[in-house]
């Protein structure tokens, strides 16, 4: 749905697969900072345009939390020459489908029309990067409209309420513990003045990306983008981004989270872990090939030896949040068969992990990870768009172009030994967070009950 | 200054036609008398290839709901030599992708294969295809996974909400339950039933067969006769077109949780209907899912009362209605409803002339746009031919949402669009809701 957040760690999505040089992508800087890269793709009259912005939840302030998200709704209100809603209007009338996203590390805007489209859409972008303007009225309603999303995505779901308070458990200090659609309590109260300081702050073209996808020229999308973005000012006070940084962490977590809505209980384990660094990715490319190993799939170490040879789990499963300004997590869940306690699944998951780390990688099962990785290069191919998506996240991440070209490389050049100095440095569990989401108040019930 | 910009920007409208979808696709018979449709494209060195089975869920036997989807989720647990372990593992080695899934109408597979290794691939999704083991041991695992879904739906008002609704609407007619079973049908199935609904759902008298990539005519028919010879020749009987029960007013079904999840609907029109694109047209005005449909702008961007509502018109093979959904806070959810049912009356009385218009440019615009990968154009194609399509309607299409006019939309609004029947269905703890 529209206008909607990305839960940027989403523990299954797994896409550590990067667009190699022979893309067709075109990268170049606007005098005023902004960067822009296009991605050629000839095979449909149909374009994507994106602006990203270098700031998501993680940028905020204190006592502000969800801003980011809220600001994206509202950047679909007026500017001094649109009316509010006039945007998505004209979009629409143009037969084409524009809508906005935020996570942690960025906030995106984007439209899909066809081709010869694309200078309204410029036009537009721009517009509402500086222009904004906004009532009281506009905020009394769009306020409502993103507490009923926090409703429909968190409230309601037991799931995301337990991952809410994981993540607030796993950060000490860092904005990453503040979900990204924000605490209710704060948003309740999110004003108009709130709004326009974080606007202020950072939407400007210095601290943008343009990505522009599709049936489109490089030398075309400069001369747009020179007309329109080109013209806007730099923000000479753009703030640095230097963040909260956690301290070490010292004490292993542990968090129960009960709801009477769970109607299956699962165990989950995260582990504070690093991201992809620019000109420094092999710490992160080995810790995707071991989210692979050991809960990528069928034949995942966790999968084989638990739901195939103890048949305890109905699944389990590994994901790492490659992708991310600053520290990530890396994350194992376990869910157990009716008759199989939390505290059984746990163990058994902690034995799968102490039996690989004595054990080591499967060459055979190495090699046919990376046959894969190579493969999903291909297959991404077929959609320009997420290729756009990847560049987007990266560059606001603090990767560059070249960064996301080597990855591939580098996801295939990672040996047996890199994974598991890798493993070696993650598993430590004063790092860790073991969450428990169960229905009952006895942690022992929690199976029974299932299994009535 | 805002009204120069605002008539630049509508010039710009006018001027700029709508592009056309431009797919070439083949209709081709195999030398084995499998029908297909390909759109050759040889860009990327891959193949999407769709198989759709009509039928689904539907099919499953009197006594066995679940059938259908469980053996559908057993195809690659297992087949000829291979068990579950061993056949996941040779899919990883070809880097191949198959989905395997069931609805109520359809089993279908979809497929994502290299040229490189093209053969073996298939050779591989004809083992799961023809020669599935349904081992006692994957079939046990797969239905803990189904049952843990299962209890999981139980407490999930989204899920009460649809299956509310399907049993109110559609009572014992398969679409009047879970395609997906419930606790204690699929608690009960055997290996036999099993067998019996690959047998009776997977057959070559109901398969549709889309194909885009790099692959050529002759290369594809040969593929398919390899792929599909092997499967029987007819399968189960169809249900009968269901009869459908919309009492009106609302049916709450108390939750506690705190948002209300609401679905409602009353009854549409089949696509062979000479009215169906003016309803299409009204549906989109009404509650199509952009943000300028009149119910995104009264209930949401005015009144702040949802994230989303939407409405579609489901063209379904054995039932055709008009349906939608809505979440609102417990306490908001009532004035939600109530702006839904003002609106259903309103839209009796037709549409303006600019709504039509600004409709008919996004519809138009956006069809297109669809045709944007080997992925989504496969798709594309096995639907059109389900809905017993031919090729030219991807050219032909957009002249139909042009040709509707204000009559149109107002005779089929009248003749169609029923407030007191309109039905709704509402999950949660609502306030101040009077249920009928």
């Amino acid at each position: 749905m529209a206008r909607l957040f990305a839960l940027a760690v989403a523990l299954l999505s797994f896409s550590p697969m990067a667009a190699r040089a022979d893309d067709a992508v075109t990268d170049f800087t606007l005098d005023n900072g902004m960067q822009v890269v296009v991605i050629e793709d000839h095979r449909a009259p149909v374009v994507v345009q994106m602006v990203w912005y270098r700031s998501g939840s993680a940028d905020e302030t204190p006592g502000v939390s969800g801003v980011a998200h809220f600001l994206e709704h509202l950047l679909f209100k007026g500017t001094d020459t649109l009316e509010p809603g006039e945007f998505s209007a004209t979009v629409a009338r143009n037969g084409g489908a524009d809508n906005a996203f935020t996570s942690y590390d960025y906030t995106a805007y984007y439209q899909r029309v066809a081709a010869d489209r694309l200078e309204l859409m410029m036009r537009m972008e721009s517009d509402r990067m500086v222009n904004l303007r906004l009532s009281e009225d506009d905020i009394a309603t769009e306020r409502n409209v993103i507490l009923e999303e926090r409703n429909q995505r968190v409230e309601n779901n037991p799931s995301a309420l337990f991952r809410e308070q994981k993540d607030a458990v796993q950060y000490l200090n860092h904005r990453y513990g503040v979900p990204i659609i924000g605490w209710r309590h704060e948003m309740e109260s999110l004003s108009l003045k709130d709004a326009l300081s974080y606007y202020g702050t950072y939407y400007s073209p210095n601290n943008a990306i343009l990505i522009v996808a599709g049936d489109v020229t490089p030398e075309g999308v400069k001369t747009l983008a020179e007309k329109y973005y080109g013209v806007i000012p730099a923000n000479p006070d753009l703030p640095e981004r230097n963040r909260a940084v956690e301290p070490p962490q010292t004490a292993e977590r542990r968090m129960i989270y009960r709801d009477p809505r769970v109607a299956q209980p699962w165990v989950s384990r995260s582990y504070l872990a690093p991201e992809r660094d620019s000109g420094a990715q092999e710490d992160a490319a080995a810790l995707v090939l071991l989210a692979e190993i050991l809960g990528g799939g069928q034949t995942s170490l966790l999968n084989e030896r638990l739901q195939f040879d103890r048949e305890m789990v109905v699944y389990a499963g590994a994901g790492y949040g490659a992708g991310s300004l600053d520290d990530t997590t890396f994350d194992l869940y376990v869910v157990p068969k009716p008759g199989v306690t939390l505290q059984q699944a746990e163990d058994a998951l902690d034995e799968v992990i102490a039996e690989f780390m004595e054990n080591g990688v499967d060459q055979q099962q190495l090699d046919r990870i990376k046959m894969q990785l190579k493969a999903s290069q291909i297959y991404a191919r077929d959609d320009v768009e997420s290729i756009a998506n990847r560049y987007g996240r990266a560059l606001t991440q603090g990767l560059t172009v070249a960064d996301v070209q080597a990855w591939p490389e580098v996801l295939q050049s990672i040996s047996a030994d890199q994974i598991m100095a890798a493993a070696q440095a993650l598993f430590n569990r004063d790092r860790s967070v073991t969450g428990w989401l169960m229905s009952d108040a006895s942690p022992d019930a929690a199976a029974k009950e299932v299994s009535q | 200054m805002i009204r120069i910009i605002c008539t630049t920007w509508a010039l710009l409208l006018t001027l700029a036609l709508p592009v056309r979808a431009e797919v070439k696709i083949q209709e081709i018979t195999t030398p084995g008398g499998i029908n297909a449709w390909l759109v050759e494209d040889h860009t990327i060195p891959f193949t999407a290839l769709e198989l759709r089975f009509r039928g689904g869920g539907s099919l499953d036997a009197a006594g066995k709901r679940g059938a259908t989807n469980l053996m559908v989720g057993l195809l690659e647990e297992g087949a000829a030599d291979m068990d579950a372990r061993a056949f996941a593992t040779r899919t990883e080695e070809l880097a191949a992708s198959f989905v395997y899934s069931s609805g109520d109408d359809t089993v279908a597979i979809s497929a994502k294969f290299l040229t490189e290794n093209r053969d073996a691939a298939m050779t591989h999704l004809r083992a799961s295809l023809i020669e599935p083991r349904f081992d006692q041991d994957a079939l046990e695992r797969v239905r803990a996974q189904v049952l843990s879904g299962l209890r999981q739906d139980l407490t999930d008002p989204q899920a009460i909400a649809s299956r509310s609704f399907d049993s109110l609407v559609f009572g014992t007619h398969p679409y009047g339950s879970s395609q997906d079973g419930t606790i204690e049908s699929v608690t009960a199935l055997t290996r036999d039933d099993i067998v019996a609904a690959h047998q009776g759902t997977m057959a070559r008298d109901r398969l549709y067969v889309g194909a885009v990539g790099d692959i050529s005519a002759k290369e594809l028919g040969a593929l398919l006769d390899d792929l599909l010879l092997d499967l029987p020749e007819t399968g189960a009987d169809f249900p009968p077109v269901a009869a459908m029960n919309f009492p009106g007013g609302v049916k709450v079904v108390e939750f506690d949780t705190p948002q209300s999840v609401v679905v409602f609907g009353q009854e549409g029109i089949d696509m062979t209907d000479p009215d169906f694109f003016a309803a299409y047209v009204l549906n989109q005005i009404l509650g199509g899912g952009s943000f300028e449909s009149r119910l995104m702008q009264e209930v949401r961007e005015k009144r702040g009362l949802t994230y989303g509502v939407y409405t579609y018109l489901a063209d379904r093979d054995l039932a055709d209605f008009w349906a939608g959904s809505v979440a609102s806070g417990n306490e908001t959810v009532t004035e939600a409803i109530e702006v839904i049912r003002a609106e259903w009356q309103r839209a009796r009385a037709g549409v303006t002339q600019a709504e039509l218009d600004d409709a008919k440019t996004y519809m138009t615009g956006a069809y297109p746009l669809r045709f944007d990968g080997n992925g989504p154009i496969a798709n594309i194609i096995v639907g059109m031919q389900m809905m017993g399509l031919t090729p030219d309607y991807v050219s032909n299409r957009n002249t139909m949402i042009e040709a509707v006019t204000m009559d149109d939309i107002f005779r089929v609004a009248q003749r169609l669009l029923d407030p007191a029947a309109l039905s709704f269905v509402v999950v949660g703890k609502p306030q101040g809701l009077d249920p009928t």
